[in-house]
C-alpha cells in the first residue's frame, strides 16, 4: 500500500496586487481522489502548479511525503505525474520518441510492454509513431496521460484532465483513474466539469480561500 | 547519465528543427562577409584580424546560443522539462549542448578567419589552443545561464545582448590580449597571468550559475 501524504499550511497566493487564495490548510492522503473546484479566475490550476512544486507560495508550505518520509523539492518529479492543458510535447519527435526521450531524462529503464500497453488505453498505438505536429489536440491530450503514467508515480495531479476529449475519451481517463485510485495512489483533479468531479472521494472549493487581505 | 540524455534530446530536436544551428551558421558568413567587403584591398594589422575574431565570435554567441532556454520556452515545453528532471539536469545538459555549439561555431570562425584573412598569424598555436579551449568553456556557461534569466523576459532578443555584454567583457578582453600574445609568439609562462584570470573566470561562472539556477528556473 502507497502512503503518500500531502500536508498543506496557511497556503497563500498573490500575483501582483490580486490575492488569487489565501489560508489553504489541508492534508491529502494517497488512496484517495481530491477534486479542486471553482470558477475560472478561482485559482485551480495555479493550486495544482503549487503543489506541483512548478511555482512557489506567496505564504506558506506544501510538503510531500512517502512512508513518512519527506520528498525534498529536487526530487518531486520522481513521484508525479502531470496532465493539464498547457502541458506541451515535442512536436519534432512522435508520440513514442516523447516518451522514450521522457524516460531516458528520468533516468528510468523503459518497459516497452507498458508504453504498448498505456498507448492502447489511450487509443494512440496506431499513431505512436506519427510526429506530435500531426496529433489533433484530443490525440495530444492522450499522449499527455501516456507521459504522466509512464514512471508509474505515486502522485497523480491532473488539471482539466478531459478536455479536447470525445466521450470515448472521457471514458477512458475515468477507467484511468479508477484503476490508479485502486493502486493507492493519491489522485488531484482540477475541473469545472461536473463528470470529472464525480470521480472525486471530497471536493475542495478553492472560492472558500478568496477571503479579503 | 539524465543531464546527457537531456543534450541527446536537445540534440535532436536540432537536427529536425535546425533551430540554432542555421541561426549561427548564416549569421557568421553574412559577418565575415561584411568584414571582408568592408575591408577590400586594404591591409589591416593581425592585432585587428585577432580583434575581429573574437568579435565576431561574441556577436554569433548572441544570435545562437539563447536557443537552449528560448526555444523551450517560445514552444512552451518549459513545464515539461520542469517536470521530468531537477533543474542542476536541466542546467548541465543545457550547458552541454551550449558547449557543442560554442566549440563548433568557433572553430568554424576560427578556420574561416586562417583561410580568409591572410594576417591572421598565429606564432605560439598550443597558446592560441589554451585560451581557446577555456574561453570557448566561459562563453558557453556565460551564455547559458543568460540565456535562462532572459527566456522568460518579453523582449528576449534585445535583453540578451544587453546583460551577456557586461558578463562576458572581462572574458572578451582577457581573450584579447591572449590572441595578442599567440599572435607574437609569446611563451605560456608570459602569459601565465591571463590563463588564470581565464580559467577563474570559467570556476566562478560555472559554480555560480550552477548555484544560481535553480531560483532562475522556478517562476
Amino acid at each position: 500500500m502507497i502512503d503518500y501524504k500531502i500536508e498543506i499550511e496557511n497556503l497563500r497566493k498573490v500575483f501582483g496586487r490580486r490575492l488569487i487564495f489565501d489560508g489553504i490548510e489541508l492534508e491529502l492522503n494517497s488512496g484517495s481522489v481530491y477534486g479542486v473546484s471553482g470558477p475560472n479566475g478561482s485559482g485551480k490550476s495555479t493550486f495544482v502548479k503549487l503543489i506541483s512544486g512548478l511555482i512557489s507560495p506567496t505564504k506558506g508550505k506544501v510538503m510531500h511525503s512517502i512512508a513518512g518520509k519527506e520528498i525534498i523539492e529536487e526530487k518531486l518529479h520522481n513521484y508525479l505525474g502531470f496532465v493539464s492543458p498547457y502541458l506541451v510535447m515535442y512536436d519534432e519527435f512522435s508520440g513514442l520518441e516523447n516518451i522514450e526521450q521522457v524516460m531516458k531524462i528520468r533516468g528510468l529503464n523503459i518497459d516497452y510492454d507498458y508504453v504498448t500497453y498505456l498507448f492502447d488505453e489511450v487509443n494512440l498505438k496506431e499513431r505512436k509513431f506519427d510526429l506530435v505536429k500531426g496529433y489533433s489536440s484530443g490525440m495530444k491530450q492522450r499522449l499527455k496521460f501516456v507521459f504522466a503514467l509512464i514512471h508509474n508515480p505515486e502522485l497523480l495531479i491532473f488539471d482539466e484532465p478531459t478536455s479536447n476529449l470525445d466521450i470515448e475519451g472521457k471514458e477512458k481517463v475515468y477507467k484511468l483513474i479508477k484503476e490508479e485510485k485502486e493502486k493507492g495512489k493519491l489522485i488531484i483533479i482540477a475541473s469545472n466539469e461536473i463528470e470529472d468531479i464525480k470521480q472525486c472521494d471530497s471536493t475542495i472549493d478553492l472560492i472558500n480561500y478568496k477571503k479579503a487581505n | 547519465m539524465k543531464a546527457i540524455a537531456l543534450f541527446n534530446k536537445d540534440w535532436q530536436s536540432e537536427l529536425r528543427t535546425r533551430y540554432a544551428i542555421n541561426a549561427l551558421a548564416m549569421f557568421i558568413l553574412v559577418t565575415i562577409s561584411v568584414i571582408l567587403f568592408s575591408i577590400g584591398s586594404e591591409k589591416i594589422t593581425p592585432y585587428l584580424t585577432g580583434g575581429l575574431l573574437w568579435v565576431v565570435i561574441f556577436f554569433s554567441a548572441m544570435s545562437g546560443l539563447s536557443r537552449a532556454f528560448v526555444s523551450e520556452e517560445e514552444r512552451g515545453t518549459t513545464m515539461t522539462l520542469q517536470l521530468v528532471a531537477s533543474p542542476s539536469t536541466i542546467f548541465s545538459g543545457k550547458l552541454t549542448f551550449n558547449l557543442l555549439l560554442v566549440f563548433l561555431m568557433n572553430i568554424a570562425i576560427t578556420i574561416l578567419f586562417i583561410l580568409l584573412f591572410e594576417s591572421f598569424t598565429v606564432q605560439n598555436y598550443s597558446l592560441f589552443l589554451i585560451s581557446f579551449f577555456f574561453g570557448n568553456i566561459g562563453i558557453a556557461i556565460s551564455s547559458t545561464i543568460i540565456a535562462a534569466i532572459i527566456s522568460k523576459a518579453s523582449s528576449k532578443g534585445t535583453l540578451y545582448p544587453v546583460l551577456s555584454f557586461p558578463i562576458l567583457l572581462p572574458l572578451i578582453l582577457t581573450l584579447l590580449e591572449l590572441t595578442k600574445f599567440a599572435m607574437d609568439g609569446d611563451t605560456v609562462e608570459k602569459a601565465f597571468v591571463e590563463i588564470a584570470v581565464l580559467i577563474s573566470y570559467d570556476v566562478i561562472m560555472g559554480t555560480a550559475s550552477y548555484l544560481l539556477f535553480d531560483f532562475i528556473w522556478k517562476d
